[in-house]
């Protein structure tokens, strides 16, 4: 007998894992990588937390580098000289570590935007996520390039002039701006206090800039794990010491060196200031931000409702606050008269759908007696009671031995085709939605054992996902798995959208157990009841 | 997946971080010049002559404006634009006007061209109009510059200091 699919209409919903070529190559990579340094260390799940990582990096590198440098026309690039020869092993390694970090934090931003990009994940309720990470490129590229100002050398020269000629297109700085380079008597002392005060303010900006793009986010990692970021800065200090940064020619105005060894993370731009034009260059740049900025509403997709609360369900327990990832749920003063102290509120713009506040909901509980079953938060587009139908519906058409429900999660493994006559596949938006009741009615309701799979913790869509599910199922986190449950006829595995086949030989194995196992073992189908109405849990 | 084989691809995924980060950051170059060439530069800032010369207002036209605008002297703001001719061993290089800033055009013009000569001796004639009223050029230089490769040579225009400079 083959079970009806819970969520087919998700599918329209864009729901569904990537699966261009890009994102597949990510996926790839990301395999790779989690064999290499495992899921909770692996660089391209942690690109976030080591851009900020190496922002302290260059920071800490940086104030020292600040304490010995002569911010004078004469002294700029002799004190700098001296650090890196006079002190080679300490100055000379520091500003080592600043400039190759400095690379690294913009590789780690470009991977990061690319990847978030492929997985498409940059529309609907992410958008101020993505808008608020495109200024970042431009500070970070301003931060960079001011720092190379301060050396003085002929790529300093170079650059210098090159910016000039490219915001000397621009109205109201007008031609005569790159005058301030062409002279000697031009360039005085107080222009490298001003360089020293943007490149100490832009990277100010760019952490506030940093700050408020991980605001819609509770919890943000900002740290990679430990083994991550000391083996990144390892890397950092080693690569100082094989392949020390060092100044060219110190500036001369009266010469334009032949060729500049240029650093492509920060100054690729620059030679599209002679190749192309000025001009050219500005308009490609203000394009290409405007197209950036712009994709979360050229990429279209249709937007799930977001989840709605029913105040008549809600104890204004908090348990949905606590878990969303997004922090679309904000506690509010009660607006029923109940005496309750607070209530969920949902604030639409910033949900992403994926019912974890569902799951959380300690009223999100399938043995209520009500007909028409309701709970403190739900998904319009999926309502508890619809899903508790769709239970009772899959369960009614199992048959066979070893009976099987699959709770899985539409951004992973996909689960509906894992269906046959002893095995039912509910496919949630994120398997974090499954309430641990549901577990336990599926079982109580004649299932042999039950199945949840979802993305793996560290691959979630939804970020929190599979880790509150493993929580609250292992009884560390509300709403937990009631004790009474039988666990050898639980099998949690995290399996993303490649993961299909072993999750099938999981699922095998399961029901070749079950199949052994003794009925009387599990949760005694005559003890399925719904339990009287309590109100809200 | 034994440690060994894990600290293996650890070590893989570092070193090509290292490399990729190592590289970029210096490499390839940015081959700004051909390998025998100088570089020619034009660059000035300079208010063009008034377009028009002060004229007594007539009783009528003062009569018309407003109290506080009925000043006897009229000077019109508005400069002339700045043109600039340079040839290079006898071949032009540019020909161009250089409009003032300002709304109301009364501001100082200012100029920028750069342009890759090749290496060696060349004749450089500079000329400059900064008066409408002037027919032709009211400024001229002509020098022989021998440019070494990398070398940059500037044109520069201030009246206060002779006119063109070429350094």
């Amino acid at each position: 007998m083959q079970t009806r699919p819970i969520l087919a209409a998700n599918d329209a919903l864009g729901r569904a894992p990537a699966r261009g070529a890009a994102a597949r190559a990510f996926r790839a990579a990301e395999r790779a990588l989690d064999r290499a340094f495992g899921p909770e260390a692996n660089p391209l799940r942690q690109l976030g937390a080591l851009a900020f990582h190496l922002f302290w990096i260059v920071a800490a590198t940086g104030a020292y580098l600040y304490v010995f440098f002569d911010t004078s026309l004469a002294g700029a690039y002799e004190s700098v000289e001296a650090l890196t020869a006079g002190q080679w092993w300490a100055g000379g390694v520091m500003r080592s570590v600043h400039r190759y970090a400095s690379d690294a934090f913009v590789l780690v931003m470009l991977v990061h935007l690319a990847r978030e990009l492929a997985h498409g994940r940059f529309r609907g309720f992410r958008w101020f996520s993505w808008l608020s990470g495109v200024p970042l490129l431009w500070l970070a590229v301003a931060a960079g390039v001011t720092g190379y100002w301060l050396v003085w050398d002929e790529l300093a020269l170079f650059l210098a002039v090159a910016t000039a000629e490219w915001f000397g297109w621009l109205p109201g700085f007008g031609a005569a701006l790159v005058r301030n380079f062409l002279f000697a008597e031009a360039v005085s002392d107080r222009f490298f206090s001003l360089v020293v005060f943007l490149h100490i303010g832009v990277p100010l900006m760019l952490l506030l800039g940093m700050w408020v793009h991980i605001q819609r986010i509770t919890r943000p990692q900002t740290r990679p794990e430990p083994a991550l970021g000391w083996g990144t800065l390892a890397t950092l200090v080693i690569l100082s010491l094989v392949r020390p940064a060092v100044s060219g020619a110190p500036a001369d105005l009266a010469a334009a060196p032949e060729s500049v060894p240029l650093d492509w993370f920060y100054l690729a731009g620059f030679p599209l200031v002679y190749e192309w034009s000025p001009g050219a260059l500005w308009i490609a740049s203000g394009a290409g931000t405007l197209l950036l900025a712009m994709l979360p509403w050229l990429a279209l997709a249709r937007r799930p409702p977001a989840a709605r609360v029913d105040l008549a369900q809600c104890n204004g327990c908090g348990r949905c606050f606590a878990d969303c990832p997004y922090g679309a749920v904000v506690m509010a003063p009660r607006t029923d008269g109940k005496p309750h102290g607070t209530q969920a509120l949902v604030l639409p713009d910033l949900c992403a759908s994926c019912g974890i506040c569902v799951g959380a909901c300690p009223s999100s509980t399938p043995f209520r007696r009500a007909e028409t079953l309701t709970t403190g938060i739900d998904l319009p587009q999926l309502p508890i009671g619809e899903l508790r139908a769709r239970l009772d519906d899959a369960l009614a058409r199992l048959s066979g031995e070893a009976k099987v429900v699959v709770f899985g999660c539409d951004c992973a493994a996909d689960v509906r085709s894992l269906a046959g006559p002893g095995v039912a596949a509910l496919s949630l938006p994120c398997a974090g939605m499954a309430p641990p009741a549901f577990l336990e009615y599926a079982l109580r309701g004649g299932a042999d054992g039950v199945l949840v799979t979802g993305c793996p913790p560290h691959d979630c869509e939804y970020r929190f996902g599979a880790r509150w599910t493993a929580e609250r199922l292992a009884g560390g986190r509300e709403p937990r798995l009631r004790a009474n449950v039988p666990q050898e006829r639980l099998c949690v595995r995290w399996a993303a959208a490649e993961d299909l086949a072993a999750l099938g030989h999981e699922l095998a194995g399961l029901r070749a157990t079950l199949a052994l196992a003794p009925a009387e073992a599990g949760v005694a189908p005559a003890r399925l009841r719904r339990e009287p109405e309590t109100g809200n849990g | 997946m034994g440690n060994a084989v894990r600290y293996l691809g650890q070590g893989i995924a570092y070193a090509l971080f290292a490399v990729v980060v190592g590289y970029f950051a210096t490499s390839p170059p940015y081959r700004y010049l051909g390998p025998d060439e100088g570089l020619l530069r034009l660059s000035f800032k300079h208010p063009g002559k008034v377009k028009a010369d002060c004229r007594r207002r007539t009783p009528e036209e003062l009569a018309r404006l407003q109290p506080q605008f009925r000043t006897e002297m009229d000077c019109p703001r508005e400069r002339s634009p700045v043109r600039v001719r340079v040839e290079l061993d006898e071949r032009l290089l540019y020909d161009d006007v250089f409009p003032p800033a300002g709304l109301s055009r009364d501001g100082a013009s200012s100029g920028y061209r750069r342009l890759p000569i090749g290496a060696g001796t060349h004749t450089l004639r500079v000329q400059v109009n900064d008066d409408v009223r002037v027919a032709g050029f009211n400024f001229e230089r002509a020098a022989r510059v021998d440019v070494k490769p990398g070398q940059v040579v500037l044109i520069d225009f201030n009246p206060e200091q002779g006119g063109v400079i070429i350094r």
